[in-house]
């Protein structure tokens, strides 16, 4: 279906015609993304520049029924912004101002098109002391985006997911209302999301852009020590794996750790990487970190269970670059431009059984797999992940890769965990699984902020 | 060319093509320009072999799409993939592909057909193509240098300042050369990167073929755009001779102190040729021609370099201008840097970055604080002052 001429107008004259498509090549390129969710057009794609604009059309939208679905780079690979009825997607990236950042509260305040890229040129070029939890997407997923996802950073051992780390937020809400949230609502100031207040920012982390649209958000920002570096733990024995995050964790001396898996090159098979990374403003500092991490492990060391792997700086660079190009490069490896992880958020002594179910899925299916698990808080849980690539030139291969996908989300789940950025099949999963009566809340509060179901249909949609 | 058909499902849209290194901005001038994710490279990779499946038909909008990448490379410079340095032929591979069907925009076909017709893509007389080069020697054997002028600088009255200001300092270092005047024809590199494979082949075979025929060993050229398809393109066609860019020229002259630039006082920054940077690596050459007058403070703008971003003239669009409209058009970003740098004087090394700049100086309304000057003109200012 193709839009109507009347919203049409109407969209041109709410932000100008150079900001409005209802072209089929438009069309096309917003009704998938980079994974293997099946595509949907929309009907128009909208680049609005104010929050004005914003409340204008989704008063438009609610008055002729037309779904909106408010987009960052659309890079989570789950088709969370294909727009499944079709409607408007509305590309956030023209409101790319940085409007703020206090340096002795520590946050920045953003409108919702700013990158990961340009916050990061930003804090380092203005505010080195500071900076802000890089996730290892590209550098054009969003800040807003990626709270929205609950996605986590490289400092997600230290301080949570990256919607931990949100500060407040001004928000659309779908009937049209503009609304600020946390500290910002009854001072000038961005330092809470929640706390003294009702935390009602929990209304809108995690919906997926079905409870409202994000237009600001104020996010916390930490210090910046003038050195990085990582150190490298391996181990041929997946069920060390979590002991030995949980010891670096316990350090409290690391910023971020990592566990990696994968067949290729060969010098990778049958290995697990534990990466550790820590900072310092000085050399000593430096040094004590890394005594205190080699002290961690030394039993383990001593008993020739882990080895540590003194990194030449050429292995270094990759692995300290934030954000990780290393990481887009997987989707590559089959020539194919194609990957995509199930992402399960779990207990990490899961980790061993996660790892054998990914081998035995990826040698079932015939695909090649990578996995790559960030700790979460002091251990509370990680984020593992299940990765596929594939070639999008061949069918056969994407069906596959699919298919795995499915099966290890599935199995993450019969194990505990809670699928991370679930796309719509995976959503009713969760929700097949949820208490009742919390379903039942999610459920009234979706009616309560969206009663014409205008916001992103199809996401969290609960029967 | 590549078969590019067959790889360029490979793009991921993941968006590093759409930044400079440091990711301070967007530096794809398409993307920058229009916003929507289709103008940007990874968009275009998809649409074309979205077009290639057969899951779109051609159209205007999709013709515009393909045609407003400038080729300026900066996705080549940031793309993470092994397949990085192929994308642009891979977008000029789908040109070509739209040329062979007859499916492209009409200002396209107009460059194309004044190209065919004139020998220059601004429809102007082939016998005026001399008319700047008052006194200037005809290229005879035996001359060191042949001086490749271009159309251009043949033509726009920018241009032919720094084409006069050129011949001011080769005269002034008592150097060797001379021009083809009327006998010149298109180097043809926008023609190349538009896609028309058959009209570039029939550039190059005339200009090749001539400078054969006149025993040409060594080529200046003025231009960025034909010192790259001369240094570049020509060689597959039998091309054997040496191309240098008229700032390795100069630089060398200076060098060699042949030519002794006194006192010029102004900032300047300098601009960047993305046929002279990314596509060559020259990146020295007209800094240190710059550094080397006395007076000239130099300073850089924030994108420069690899880092650089484009102005928006590259694939044509100096003449097609499908780049062009609002403050978002990428000669008035570009302006915008380099004044907030505090330079009174902008630099650069290409008739087409000159005639793009010049114009979104007047639309910026800053002609009365920033002048937008060839690098050549600034030196042979130099010299007179001395």
């Amino acid at each position: 279906m193709v839009g109507s001429r009347a919203v049409y107008d109407e969209l041109v004259r709410i932000v100008g015609k150079d900001f409005v498509s209802d072209h089929k090549e438009e069309r096309y390129f917003y009704a998938r993304d980079g994974g293997l969710m099946p595509p949907h057009e929309p009907d128009f794609v909208v680049l609005p520049n104010t929050s004005e604009q914003i409340q204008q059309i989704v008063k438009l939208a609610n008055r002729e029924q037309v779904p909106i679905v408010p987009q960052g780079a659309g890079l989570a690979l789950t088709g969370l912004v294909i727009p499944q009825r079709g409607g408007m997607v509305l590309d956030m990236k023209r409101m790319d101002r940085i409007l703020e950042v206090n340096e002795q509260a520590r946050y920045v305040v953003v409108e919702a098109g700013v990158t990961h890229g340009t916050l990061k040129n930003h804090l380092h070029r203005h505010h080195p002391q500071l900076r802000h939890s890089i996730p290892d997407s590209p550098p054009t997923a969003t800040v807003v985006a990626n709270a929205v996802i609950h996605g986590q950073g490289r400092l997600s051992q230290q301080h949570g997911f990256n919607s931990d780390m949100v500060s407040g937020l001004e928000v659309i809400l779908p009937t049209g209302e503009l609304c600020r949230i946390g500290s910002c609502s009854v001072s000038p100031y961005w330092f809470s999301k929640g706390p003294p207040l009702p935390d009602l920012s929990s209304l809108f982390l995690g919906w997926f852009g079905t409870t409202g649209i994000i237009t600001r958000l104020g996010l916390k920002l930490y210090p910046c020590k003038k050195m990085r570096d990582v150190m490298l733990a391996l181990t041929d024995r997946a069920e060390l794996v979590p002991d030995i995050m949980l010891r670096l964790s316990h350090t409290e001396m690391v910023e971020d750790v990592v566990a990696a898996a994968q067949p290729l090159p060969l010098r990778f098979k049958d290995t697990f990487w534990i990466m550790a990374y820590i900072t310092g403003d000085t050399q000593e500092e430096l040094e004590f970190k890394r005594k205190m991490v080699w002290d961690a492990l030394w039993d383990l060391f001593e008993s020739r269970d882990v080895g540590i792997l003194s990194l030449p700086s050429a292995m270094k660079g990759p692995l300290l670059s934030m954000p990780s190009k290393d990481t887009t490069r997987f989707a590559d490896v089959s020539k194919g431009g194609g990957f995509q992880y199930a992402g399960p958020i779990a207990p990490i002594e899961k980790f061993p059984l996660f790892v054998k179910k990914l081998e035995e899925v990826a040698a079932n299916y015939k695909l090649f797999y990578s996995s790559t698990s960030r700790l979460i808080g002091a251990g509370h849980c990680m984020m593992f992940s299940f990765s596929f690539s594939f070639n999008r030139a061949n069918a056969d291969e994407m069906s596959r890769a699919k298919k795995a996908l499915d099966e290890c989300s599935r199995f993450a789940l019969e194990e505990g965990g809670v699928l991370w950025k679930a796309d719509i099949d995976e959503q009713k999963l969760l929700m097949d699984r949820m208490d009742p009566n919390t379903l039942g809340l999610m459920k009234k509060i979706r009616q309560l902020l969206d009663p014409n179901g205008i916001m992103n249909p199809g996401n969290w949609e609960i029967e | 060319m590549q078969d590019y058909a067959s790889q360029i499902h490979r793009c991921f849209r993941c968006g590093y093509c759409k930044f400079p290194s440091d990711y301070s901005s967007f530096n794809c001038p398409s993307y920058r320009r229009f916003r929507f994710d289709s103008y940007s490279t990874g968009g275009r990779l998809w649409l074309i072999y979205a077009w290639l499946k057969g899951e779109i038909e051609w159209s205007e909008h999709l013709a515009e799409i393909f045609y407003t990448c400038t080729a300026c490379r900066n996705c080549v410079e940031q793309c993470p993939m092994k397949f990085a340095p192929d994308i642009v032929d891979w977008i000029v591979g789908a040109r070509s592909d739209m040329v062979e069907k007859g499916r492209i925009p009409p200002r396209v076909a107009r460059f194309f057909e004044s190209v065919h017709g004139y020998g220059n893509p601004l429809k102007l007389l082939r016998g005026d193509r001399a008319a700047w080069a008052n006194g200037v020697r005809r290229y005879a054997p035996g001359d060191e240098y042949l001086l490749y002028v271009g159309c251009l600088a043949s033509y726009d009255e920018n241009g032919q300042r720094m084409a006069r200001a050129l011949v001011e300092v080769l005269n002034a270092a008592g150097a060797s050369y001379g021009i083809l005047a009327e006998e010149e024809e298109c180097c043809g590199n926008e023609i190349y990167m538009l896609g028309e494979m058959g009209l570039f082949q029939s550039l190059a075979d005339k200009n090749i073929g001539r400078f054969r025929d006149l025993g040409v060993k060594k080529v200046i050229t003025l231009c960025p755009h034909g010192y790259n398809t001369m240094k570049n393109n020509y060689p597959a066609s039998g091309g054997d001779f040496q191309v240098y860019h008229c700032t390795q020229v100069l630089d060398d002259l200076i060098k060699r102190t042949e030519v002794k630039p006194s006192s010029l006082e102004a900032r300047v920054t300098y601009h960047d040729p993305c046929f002279l940077g990314r596509y060559n690596n020259i990146y020295e050459e007209p800094r240190r021609v710059l550094r080397s007058i006395p007076g000239i403070e130099l300073v850089e703008m924030e994108r420069n370099r690899r880092d650089a971003f484009c102005c928006g003239g590259g694939s044509g669009n100096f003449i097609t201008d499908l780049l062009a409209g609002g403050e978002d058009s990428p000669a008035r970003v570009r302006v915008r840097e380099a004044h907030q740098t505090g330079a009174d004087t902008l630099a650069v090394a290409c008739p087409g970055c000159l005639t793009m700049l010049t114009a979104a100086v007047k639309s910026e309304n800053l002609d009365e604080e920033l002048a937008v000057r060839g690098i050549s003109e600034l030196l042979s200012g130099a010299l007179s002052n001395q």
